[in-house]
């Protein structure tokens, strides 16, 4: 069985929906222990006070940020190629739940560098380039909602989606040719470790995967919702289109 | 092709078509910066290169969404799809139209603004060459935002939202290159990938332009 037979709305839906419910609660779990464990059983890191226990919150939905984007980016490519519906709308359902983490990554650094860097706000790299992916996810989401006929909207947002994240890319590297930054470099990767002591990065970790349930369960439940509000789209359509027969 | 470049041209001086419409946007937000900062010198000559820019991004942006609006309302735009030209070549003539009626003027003008601005001598030359190579690609990105929004009631106002995150890079590079130019450093390297990302465009975005076309005209 391929993965494509998942293409099917109804397979589609009857398969996730009852994860849904499962995937909130699993998300809500392991994020308690882990923002818990974080905010009250680990130490105080030197030159950085207790302010840097908002990184179990500004990491996660920094990479989920992107990740989202990242999704948005092979959805729409599954869409223009294979023209699966669902693709389509799982796209158009984690446009907004990446701006929202985009957001809480922009304010999160924004409450961190207060203390830290004296500053709410300095044009670094790493802070307008999350700006301009900000300014990406508003321009996708306001195209998906200005096009009323559903499938037009489905290819030009893909299309959009395609040359945005040639220009995010660009952008990245263009602002860092533009200003040198205070922000620090990646603390975390998988090849290597000593950046960040284990004390932090196994509870960051755990809030990490939290995140990203916590990701998964909402688009799995926005792109149900989406394929259910499309069906009743198609309804009323066909409604409207019967009444003239009947009378 | 050059059929198309020649009609698209007619129209825009002709019809009263924003043709200098741009170029008095342009003037105009140069002139309010003064007001807004104040006339010190030496403050005006340093952000002058930036205002430039960032005046001519605007200025490129306030005629975008006639490239094929008007097109569209009066039906040639199927017309023009059925032609013999494919409509890479169509989005590529479009961009080029909207350039010559837009971006060239902005570069033609820019010196003397900058004389406004008391932009160092020494960077002129810079910031127009920075202009003319940068302006072509802000006119390819913006006709591909106009093909993604045409057809679309209130589409102005998203073609901006959609263009303008796509211009940081131009904007920052030529902005960049101008800035260097004034103050004496070298200014080839922010020129180069100017010039990079303006032939990439050139290459790439006119396929995306025809795909958004395609679909508009489905």
């Amino acid at each position: 069985m391929s993965i494509w037979s998942y293409a099917n709305p109804r397979k589609f839906l009857d398969t996730t929906a009852p994860w849904v419910p499962w995937l909130m609660w699993l998300s809500a779990a392991v994020l308690a222990v882990g923002l818990v464990w974080g905010f009250f059983f680990t130490p105080e890191a030197e030159r950085f006070g207790s302010s840097v226990k908002i990184i179990y919150l500004h990491v996660p939905s920094a990479l989920m940020a992107i990740n989202a984007w990242l999704m948005m980016l092979v959805a729409s490519l599954i869409w223009l190629i294979r023209r699966h519906h669902v693709s389509a709308l799982a796209a158009r359902a984690a446009a907004p739940v990446g701006m929202v983490m985009t957001l809480i990554a922009l304010i999160t650094g924004a409450i961190w560098g207060q203390p830290m860097w004296g500053t709410w706000w300095a044009w670094d790299p790493r802070l307008t380039s999350f700006l301009i992916l900000f300014l990406f996810y508003l321009g996708y989401i306001a195209l998906w909602t200005a096009i009323p006929d559903p499938d037009s909207a489905a290819d030009l947002t893909s299309v959009l989606c395609l040359v945005g994240s040639v220009f995010a890319i660009l952008s990245r590297y263009a602002v860092n040719f533009w200003n040198q930054g205070l922000h620090q470099g990646a603390s975390l990767s998988l090849d290597k470790q000593e950046n960040v002591a284990d004390v932090f990065w196994v509870p960051l970790l755990v809030c990490m995967a939290g995140f990203v349930l916590l990701f998964l369960a909402l688009v799995l439940l926005r792109t149900g919702t989406e394929i259910r509000a499309r069906r009743i789209a198609a309804l009323r359509a066909r409604a409207r289109r019967v009444e003239p027969v009947r009378a | 092709m050059r059929a198309l470049l020649a009609r698209d041209l007619r129209l825009a001086v002709r019809a009263g078509g924003g043709f200098g419409l741009g170029l008095a946007f342009f003037l105009i937000v140069v002139v309010l910066v003064p007001f807004g900062v104040g006339p010190e010198t030496a403050i005006l000559a340093r952000i002058a290169p930036g205002i430039l820019w960032v005046a001519a991004l605007l200025a490129a942006l306030l005629s975008l969404d006639r490239i094929f609006a008007l097109d569209h309302e009066d039906g040639s735009l199927p017309l023009l799809a059925t032609a013999p030209l494919p409509l890479e070549m169509l989005a590529l003539a479009k961009a080029l139209a909207h350039w010559i009626t837009t971006g060239l003027p902005l570069v033609v003008a820019a010196p003397l603004l900058g004389v406004l601005l008391h932009l160092p001598g020494e960077a002129m030359p810079w910031l127009l060459v920075s202009l003319a190579i940068g302006t072509p690609a802000l006119s390819l990105i913006g006709t591909f935002g106009a093909a993604l929004t045409v057809g679309l009631r209130r589409g102005g106002l998203l073609l901006s939202l959609i263009v303008l995150p796509l211009y940081v890079p131009i904007l920052i590079f030529g902005a960049e290159a101008a800035r260097r130019g004034a103050e004496g450093l070298p200014a080839a390297t922010p020129l180069m990938l100017l010039a990079g990302i303006g032939l990439g465009c050139a290459a790439l975005l006119p396929f995306a332009t025809a795909a958004a076309l395609r679909v508009t005209l489905r």
